[in-house]
């Protein structure tokens, strides 16, 4: 097996006490990153663009900064990459999309911002499946990314850039977007942490829409400690994003240690096996955990989520539908690519027929359908009334539960093209991560175990909205255990 | 079990959606849309006539801001942006063909 993971981890959190009390510098640490990247990228292809020149001044600022003195922040000369789909002002934005070919945007996401202003380093752009649609990064006009444990493997999708970045050592942290479970999927496949923070709270300005009412932004990081340091700086209310929560938790990493006694803790049965296509050792390596969390003094029990048998239908009628309506904006008029016809309809035509790829042509059509008359009601709306049933279970689950427990992918990381000619078998692989988008809930992946293969399991970690700080104690409670 | 879409369907999605396919692509679309239909046929069976749809998770009606006039783009800021422009304004091809 060809892999070109590290042997050890660096962890953020270290980087940057080391950098802020100078025993190290941001561009020493930048350097040695790039150097990573420069040994091990093109057999990964995590990357569309590595911000090399970018990446260089910015540490140097943050060594001057520190040199006079100044506060740096948290995430002080912490490399950051970002999935494609993130605005960055002036640097290429492609969603790995050729429709937004040659694209610069004229501002910052505001995570990039809150990032930079915290310290980072942004080190590049990561590959992404096109418009994040897809669950394995082979769905990128660039060409597919590689899974650092085995590079025949894919890292899942749609933020197979970010974790794979992460997971080689490129970087110890990547942000990523999530809209069907495109953080925490990845996450497991290439076994690091991945969260899906609450629906609101992570500003969505700047994130290139894919379904606006489940996009939502989040960190990957090697540490469950990272990734709670990394959301505290991402987090908190944004004007720019009118769905964007006032009461936004951000505080995580002070009760982190705080274990779980007295937790109550759910095990959602028809994500361990009650739906078919979940692998028997990603359930053994889940039931695992659950035993851990039992050891340390959390009450375990059964519970069932009757409305997750539906989840699948009712994610790939919504989803679409919003995709169907987002990108209708990519019509050759204001940015990216224009492939010319004889009048302003032709122009359209012959723009999106080039610019996007088959994924996405098959999700706008797909939601389109679901969208048009005749077939609104027996589609969309009955999609959207599936959510509701969920929601409500959700919500009678916590009346008595903290968290719930499940596995994040029903298998561990696949070949490169087994999947990506039959679209159905590979919607299946969000089958236990699309329930929390749907309700906009925050869940979280973090590695455990692995499988026959050797490649990484995870297991999922679902919370209440803006409960993440029970959700990060567990996880940290699990990590302690599998380390 | 009827088949849930055509690919004259498929046709006119794509029209709808300002796509164009060729014949091979319709076919292999019109099978590969139909697989997901057909999933969706659980959905489509149940029976939630009392159920209330949700189309949101946040139970949000209109975000307002102060009327505070605030820093934005100017146009030369994203015009250079844009495939083709003329006096200021977003060049497009014309709208209205001779024929039609």
């Amino acid at each position: 097996m060809n892999s070109v993971t590290p042997e050890q981890y660096q962890s953020a959190s270290e980087i940057a006490d080391l950098v802020a009390t100078r025993e190290i510098s941001a561009l020493e640490i930048l350097e040695r990153h790039l150097n990573k990247i420069e040994e091990h990228e093109k057999d990964v292809h995590a990357f569309n663009l590595v911000t090399i020149n970018e990446a260089r001044a910015a540490a140097k600022e943050t060594d001057k900064l520190i040199s006079e003195g100044e506060n740096v922040g948290p995430l002080a000369g912490v490399p950051v990459a970002i999935k494609d789909n993130l605005c960055t002002k002036g640097i290429p934005t492609t969603a790995s999309s050729k429709i937004l070919e040659g694209w610069n945007p004229p501002y910052d996401a505001t995570v990039v911002r809150k990032l930079k202003e915290a310290g980072a380093t942004i080190v590049g752009k990561t590959n992404l499946d096109e418009f994040a649609m897809g669950s394995s990064t082979e769905n990128s006009a660039f060409g597919p990314t590689r899974n650092p444990h085995d590079l025949t493997c894919v890292p899942g999708g749609s933020s197979g850039g970010s974790a794979a970045a992460v997971a080689a050592g490129f970087a110890p942290i990547a942000i990523g977007s999530d809209t069907g479970g495109s953080i925490r999927q990845p996450a497991a496949l290439c076994g690091v942490v991945g969260v899906k923070p609450t629906y609101g709270g992570v500003s969505r300005y700047g994130l290139l829409a894919f379904a606006s009412s489940l996009d939502q932004v989040g960190p990957f990081a090697t540490s469950v400690k990272d990734a709670a340091i990394v959301h505290e700086v991402i987090g908190g209310y944004d004007p720019l994003d009118s769905t964007s929560i006032k009461q936004a938790p951000n505080s995580f990493v002070n009760e982190i240690d705080q274990g779980v006694k007295k937790l109550k803790v759910g095990i959602i049965s028809e994500l361990m096996g009650g739906i078919d296509g979940i692998t028997q050792e990603v359930i053994d390596q889940t039931n695992i955990a659950v035993s851990t969390l039992s050891n340390a003094g959390a009450q375990v029990e059964e519970v069932s989520l009757p409305a997750a048998l539906y989840c699948l239908s009712a994610y790939y009628l919504i989803a679409p539908a919003e995709a169907s309506s987002n990108l209708s904006r990519y019509d050759g008029v204001r940015y990216g690519l224009r492939v010319d016809g004889a009048n302003l309809q032709e122009m359209n035509v012959n723009t999106r027929t080039e610019g996007f790829g088959d994924e996405v042509k098959r999700r706008i059509m797909l939601g389109t359908y679901a969208l048009s008359a005749g077939y609104y009601d027996a589609y969309y709306g009955k999609a959207l009334k599936v959510r509701r049933l969920l929601a409500e279970n959700f919500a009678e689950l916590y009346k008595d539960y903290d968290v719930l427990l499940s596995p994040t992918s029903p298998c561990t990381a696949f070949k490169l093209g087994a999947k990506v000619d039959d679209p159905m078998t590979m919607y299946v692989n969000d089958v236990c991560t699309i329930p929390s988008n749907l309700v906009g809930h925050p869940a979280m992946s973090i590695p455990f175990g692995s499988g026959k293969d050797g490649m990484p399991i995870g297991v999922q970690i679902l919370a209440p909205p803006m409960k993440e700080s029970v959700m990060y104690q567990v996880a940290h409670t699990l990590e302690k255990a599998s380390q | 079990m009827s088949d849930s879409i055509s690919s004259d369907e498929v046709k006119h999605v794509a029209h709808l959606a300002r796509l164009r396919l060729t014949s091979e692509e319709l076919v292999t679309f019109t099978d590969q849309l139909r697989a997901v239909l057909d999933h969706a046929k659980d959905v489509e069976a149940l029976e939630l006539n009392d159920v209330e749809p949700m189309s949101h998770p946040l139970p949000i009606e209109n975000t307002m801001r102060k009327d505070i006039p605030n820093p934005m783009l100017k146009p030369s800021d994203f015009l250079p942006q844009a495939p083709a422009v003329e006096g200021g304004r977003f060049l497009v091809p014309k709208i209205l063909g001779e024929e039609e």
